[in-house]
C-alpha cells in the first residue's frame, strides 16, 4: 500500500535543467515557445531571468516526492483515504460543532460550476454579478434566519466570527473586556482568547447562566444551543443583563436549530454569529466552513468583513457591488476594522443553494427530525442500566450521557461495531459523552447504538 | 427610473407552497417531551422555490461571472492559475469529505497523513523548520505568524511594539500588525524598486529596540526580487528583530530559492495562489505558516505529529492557541497536497520558470506602449503605470474596463499604492503563448485607442452583462438585503 511516509522519503532529483523532460499539463509552454519568448525578452535562458536572486542561494535542492501522473495521484489519494474510517458506511453520533446533515443533490453541482469556483473576489462588478448577487442573497438569508437587520458576506468559520463579534463589541463600546459563557464550544473560546490577546483585551469565561457583568465589559457572548446541546429559556434575561451593563449581547446560534427556535433578535441579540457548515457543507475534517455574522443596523460601519450592496449601472439596470469598503484593510490599512479579506464565498454559496432548496418548510422539517430523533435516542439511552442522560434542561439535537466506563473505551468498541460514537467530554465532565442525532440517523441506527451501549455497560 | 433586472433574487422568485427537495417522514415516535413554546419561532421568512427554479437561478447567476475556467484572468498578486479538477475530485471523495473533525486520531490516519505530509513539504519548499496548517486564510496566517513572533519575543523577555512595513505592502500587513497590537512604521522603496536601505536603517535606528519585525513581501509587490534581501535580513537581525515574509508571491520562487536560506524567520503561504486552490469568488483559501526552529514552540494549535508511525494532533508547548474551530481548511490543504504531489520538485521549478518567463514576455511586448514602473527583469508579475494613457484622457480604470470588451479580466489596478496609475499583470504559468500573444495584441490595441478614442475607454465596458455601477450611492445609502 502506498502511504505518504513511504512516498515522501523517495529521494528527489537534483536541480532541474531548463524544462522538465516530460511536458506537464499544468505548464503549456513547449521548447519552441520558450525559445521564441526568450528571443523577444532578450534573454539567453530562463535562468537569466532569476539573476536578481543571490547566486549562493539559487536552485536549492528540493527533497519532495517524485511527481505523480493523474492516475497515480488518484490511486495514492485513494490509498490514503482508505485509512479514514468515516460516516458513509457507519452510523455517526458525533457533532460538537460540525454536523452531518442531508445535502440535497443540487447543491454540489451548482456550487462547483467553474464560473463560481474559479472566479476571484468580485472587485470588477461588471463581470462578477453572479458572485455579487449570491452574496447579497446570502446576507439576506442570514438576516432571515437570525432576525437581524444586516449581515456580512461571511467569515472564516463560526469560531472566528464569534471572536470578531467580540472585538467589534469592544470597538463599539470603547471597552476592553469580554465576557463569554463557559458553555461556548471550548475551541471557540480558545479562538476568542487568541484574537483578544493580540489586542490586549481581557476575556472572562463566566459560569453559564451566572452572568455578572460590570461596566468594563464590552459584551456578553453566549451559545444557544450551548456546547452541551441545551437551549435555554433564560436567554432574554441574559440579554437584559448585558444591556443593563451597557454591553452588547452576542449570540452564537446553530443555523439548523433556527428552523424551529426563536430568532436571536427576538430575545435581544445585538450580534448573531453561526457556523454555516450545517447548511449543505460536507464535514471535510473541519473545513472549509463559513461563519455567519449578523448585527443591528447601527453597527454597519463597524462590521468586519465584506459587504455587498445593491445599486444600479449607468443604464439604470439593477446590480450589486462590494460596498462600505472604507472599513477594510485594502483601503484603511492599519485602521481597518479587521484584516480579513476573504468571505468563504463558495461555502456561503453552498448554504444559500441549500436554503433555497429546503425553503422554510424544509428547514423546519430538518430541525424537527433532529429534535425527534435526538429525543428518541436520549430516552432509549437513559433507560439503559449504567447510563444516565442529563435532561434537566431542554435540548435540541445534542445531549450529554453519563457512561459506566470511560467514553474513549466505549467509542473504540463502538467503532468495531460500525458506529462512530459521541464526543468524549471527560476532560470537562467525568465519564460523559456528548452525542448528536440528526435526520441522517435512522431509527435502526439509534436502536443499534442502544443495543451496543447496553452490551458495553 | 425603471429598474431592469438581469436575474431576480431568490425572494422575488419565491412562490408560497413550492419546495425544492423532499425530506423523509420521521421514523421515530413523537417525543412526549415538547420544546417550551416560548422558545419556538412562528415565522421563517425564507424563499420557496421549485427545484428547477433553484437550478436555473444559480446557473444563470454563474453565467454572469467571469472566471479562470472561462477567461484569462491576469490579476496581479492573485496568481489566477489553473485550478486542476482532479484536486476537486479528490476533495469530494467521501473518505475525506465525510471525515468528522472530532473523530479520534486513530480513525482519521489518512487525513492526518495528508496534513503531516503537507506540513513537511511546505517547510521544505520554503526552507523553514516547522509549519502550521491551522490558519484559515492568508490574512489569518499573517496574524498567526505575527502573534507567534510576539509570543517568542515575550518568552525571551523582549517587549517590542513596532513592526516595519514597506508602504508598497498589501493592506493586510499593516492591518494585521494593528490586530496583533503593534504600531506600524512604513518605509518607502528606492526608485529601482528595491527597499531603500538608508530608510530602513533610519527606521531601525529611530525605533531601535522596539522593532519586533520587518514584514516584507518577496518578490515585492512591485513584482521584483529585492537584490539586497540578504543585507536587509542582516540589518533586521542585528537589531534583534525578526524577518517576516508575506508569501503572496511565492509562485516566482518554487525551487529557485528558499526564503529560509535568505534569513526569513516566518512567512505565510497562500494555498489559493501558489498551490492552486480555486478562489471561489472570495474564499475559501488557506494560509499555512512556516517558521524557523526558534519559533516552532509557539505555533498555533493543532499541529500534526508523527509518533511511532502513527499521526496525532498535538498542541505546541507554548503555542498561541486556536485560530478556528478545528484543524484548518482541510479541503484546501488536501488540494494543495495533491497539487504538489502531481508536480514534484522538477515540476514546481518549472512552474516558477514559466510564470517568470510569461511575465517578462508580456513586459517585453508591452514595453513600448505602456510605461513600466521599473524597467528591469521582473519576476512573476509586471507592473505598468497608465500615466501616459491618463495624459490622453483614459485612466487606468478605463483601460481595465476596456479589457473586458476584449475578453480579458482586468489586472490588479491602483495597487501598489506607491505607483501612479498602477496596472499589475500576472499571467501565471498556466497560459499558452497563443493566449499571451492575443492578450498583448489587445493591450496594444487599447493603448492605441487611448490616444485616438479615449472616450471608448471611459465608457467601457460595452460588452459586459452590466455597464459601470454606481458605487457611491451603494455606500451612501446601503441596501444590503432584500
Amino acid at each position: 500500500m502506498t502511504t505518504e511516509t513511504q512516498d515522501a522519503t523517495t529521494p528527489a532529483a537534483g536541480p532541474a535543467a531548463e524544462a522538465p523532460a516530460v511536458q506537464h499539463p499544468y505548464i503549456p509552454l513547449t521548447d519552441d515557445d520558450r525559445a521564441a519568448m526568450l528571443a523577444t525578452v532578450g534573454a539567453a535562458s530562463t535562468a537569466d531571468l532569476f539573476a536578481d536572486i543571490p547566486a549562493p542561494h539559487r536552485l536549492p535542492a528540493l527533497d519532495l516526492p517524485d511527481a505523480l501522473s493523474e492516475l497515480e495521484l488518484l490511486q495514492a489519494m485513494q490509498a490514503l483515504g482508505a485509512n479514514n474510517r468515516v460516516a458513509t458506511e457507519r452510523a455517526c453520533f458525533l457533532g460538537a460543532g460540525a454536523y452531518r446533515h442531508f445535502r440535497p443533490s443540487i447543491v454540489e453541482p451548482l456550487v462547483m460550476r467553474g464560473e463560481f469556483l474559479t472566479s476571484y473576489t468580485p472587485y470588477q462588478p461588471e463581470v462578477s454579478q453572479g458572485t455579487l448577487q449570491t452574496i447579497f442573497e446570502f446576507q439576506s438569508l442570514v438576516c432571515a434566519l437570525t432576525g437581524m437587520d444586516v449581515a456580512n458576506a461571511g467569515m472564516y468559520d463560526g469560531a472566528s466570527a464569534l471572536a470578531e463579534a467580540c472585538l467589534m463589541a469592544c470597538a463599539v463600546t470603547g471597552r476592553r473586556r469580554i465576557a463569554v459563557s463557559d458553555r461556548v464550544h471550548p475551541h471557540w473560546l480558545d479562538v476568542v482568547r487568541g484574537y483578544a490577546r493580540g489586542r490586549g483585551i481581557a476575556v472572562d469565561a463566566l459560569p453559564h447562566g451566572e452572568f455578572t457583568l460590570t461596566g468594563e465589559h464590552a459584551c456578553l457572548a453566549v451559545a444557544q444551543p450551548d456546547f452541551f446541546g441545551r437551549v435555554s429559556a433564560d436567554a432574554g434575561v441574559w440579554g437584559e443583563a448585558a444591556h443593563a451593563a451597557g454591553a452588547l449581547f452576542v449570540v452564537a446560534a446553530d443555523p439548523v436549530s433556527l428552523g424551529l427556535y426563536r430568532a436571536p433578535a427576538d430575545y435581544g441579540a445585538d450580534v448573531v454569529v453561526a457556523e454555516g457548515q450545517a447548511l449543505g457543507v460536507p464535514l471535510s475534517y473541519g473545513g472549509p466552513y463559513v461563519g455567519m455574522f449578523a448585527c443591528r443596523e447601527r453597527f454597519i460601519r463597524q462590521m468586519p468583513g465584506r459587504i455587498v450592496g445593491q445599486t444600479a449601472d449607468l443604464d439604470g439596470r439593477r446590480g450589486y457591488v462590494l460596498t462600505l469598503q472604507t472599513r477594510e484593510q485594502h483601503i484603511r490599512r492599519e485602521r481597518a476594522t479587521s484584516n480579513i479579506c476573504t468571505s468563504q464565498q463558495l461555502i456561503a454559496l453552498a448554504t444559500a443553494v441549500h436554503l433555497a432548496a429546503l425553503g422554510p418548510r424544509g428547514l423546519r422539517r430538518v430541525a424537527e427530525l433532529c429534535y425527534e430523533k435526538a429525543h428518541y435516542a436520549a430516552a432509549a439511552l437513559d433507560a439503559l442500566p449504567g447510563y444516565a442522560v442529563e435532561r434537566d434542561e431542554p435540548f435540541f439535537h445534542e445531549f450529554v450521557v453519563r457512561t459506566p466506563r470511560p467514553p474513549a473505551e466505549i467509542n473504540r468498541a463502538l467503532m468495531e461495531r460500525g458506529i462512530i460514537g459521541g464526543l468524549d467530554v471527560s476532560d470537562l465532565l467525568r465519564h460523559r459523552m456528548l452525542l448528536c442525532v440528526t435526520e441522517m440517523n435512522t431509527r435502526a441506527e439509534i436502536d443499534a447504538l442502544a443495543t451496543a451501549l447496553e452490551e458495553l455497560a | 427610473m425603471s429598474t431592469q433586472i438581469l436575474e431576480k433574487t431568490l425572494m422575488e422568485l419565491s412562490h408560497a407552497g413550492r419546495v425544492g427537495v423532499t425530506l423523509p417522514e420521521s421514523d421515530v415516535p413523537r417525543s412526549a417531551e415538547r420544546p417550551p413554546a416560548a422558545l419556538l419561532r412562528d415565522e421563517l421568512p425564507l424563499p420557496e422555490l421549485s427545484q428547477l427554479d433553484v437550478v436555473r437561478h444559480f446557473t444563470r447567476l454563474s453565467q454572469l461571472n467571469w472566471s479562470i475556467d472561462t477567461h484569462m484572468y491576469p490579476l496581479g498578486s492573485c496568481t489566477m492559475k489553473l485550478n486542476p479538477k482532479v484536486n476537486d475530485a479528490i476533495a469530494a471523495t467521501p473518505a475525506f469529505a465525510e471525515a468528522h473533525p472530532m473523530q479520534p486520531a486513530e480513525d482519521v490516519q489518512g487525513a492526518l497523513a495528508v496534513m503531516h505530509g503537507l506540513q513537511r513539504m511546505l517547510a521544505e519548499i520554503t526552507g523553514m523548520d516547522a509549519c502550521s496548517l491551522a490558519p484559515l486564510a492568508g490574512a489569518q496566517g499573517e496574524l498567526a505568524a505575527v502573534l507567534v513572533i510576539k509570543a517568542y519575543l515575550e518568552s525571551i523577555g523582549e517587549h517590542r511594539t513596532t513592526i516595519v512595513v514597506p508602504d508598497s505592502a498589501h493592506g493586510t500587513n499593516p492591518a494585521t500588525a494593528s490586530m496583533a497590537g503593534f504600531d506600524v512604521v512604513a518605509v518607502k522603496p528606492q526608485p529601482d524598486g528595491d527597499m531603500d536601505l538608508d530608510a530602513l536603517r533610519a527606521a531601525l535606528e529611530e525605533h531601535g529596540p522596539t522593532v519586533a519585525a520587518l514584514m516584507i513581501t518577496l518578490p515585492s509587490t512591485l513584482g521584483l526580487f529585492d537584490r539586497n534581501i540578504v543585507r536587509i535580513a542582516e540589518m533586521v537581525h542585528a537589531h534583534g528583530a525578526l524577518m517576516y515574509g508575506d508569501g503572496a508571491n511565492l509562485n516566482a520562487m518554487l525551487g529557485q530559492v528558499k526564503p529560509g536560506d535568505l534569513g526569513f524567520d516566518a512567512m505565510h503561504i497562500n494555498l489559493h495562489k501558489t498551490f492552486s486552490q480555486p478562489h471561489g469568488g472570495g474564499g475559501p483559501g488557506a494560509g499555512p505558516i512556516v517558521v524557523s526552529a526558534r519559533l516552532a514552540p509557539f505555533l498555533p494549535s493543532p499541529h500534526v505529529e508523527q509518533v511511532d508511525g502513527r499521526y496525532a494532533l498535538a498542541d505546541p508547548p507554548h503555542g498561541i492557541g486556536r485560530l478556528g474551530a478545528f484543524h484548518g481548511n482541510f479541503g484546501v490543504l488536501l488540494r494543495a497536497y495533491a497539487y504538489i504531489r502531481s508536480l514534484g520538485a522538477d515540476g514546481l521549478r518549472a512552474i516558477s520558470e514559466a510564470a517568470v518567463l510569461n511575465a517578462n514576455y508580456v513586459q517585453a511586448r508591452l514595453r513600448g506602449a505602456y510605461d513600466l514602473a521599473h524597467d528591469r527583469t521582473c519576476m512573476h508579475e509586471v507592473l505598468f503605470s497608465g500615466r501616459r494613457q491618463k495624459a490622453h484622457g483614459a485612466k487606468t480604470l478605463d483601460i481595465a474596463k476596456r479589457m473586458i470588451d476584449y475578453g480579458y479580466h482586468p489586472p490588479t489596478i491602483y495597487f501598489p499604492l506607491v505607483v501612479d496609475e498602477a496596472l499589475m499583470i500576472e499571467p501565471t504559468e498556466s497560459e499558452t503563448k497563443e493566449t499571451l500573444d492575443a492578450f498583448c495584441d489587445a493591450m496594444l490595441e487599447i493603448a492605441r485607442e487611448a490616444e485616438t478614442q479615449p472616450e471608448l475607454l471611459r465608457e467601457a465596458p460595452h460588452a459586459a452583462p452590466l455597464r459601470r455601477l454606481d458605487e457611491a450611492t451603494a455606500a451612501r445609502k446601503p441596501i444590503l438585503r432584500w
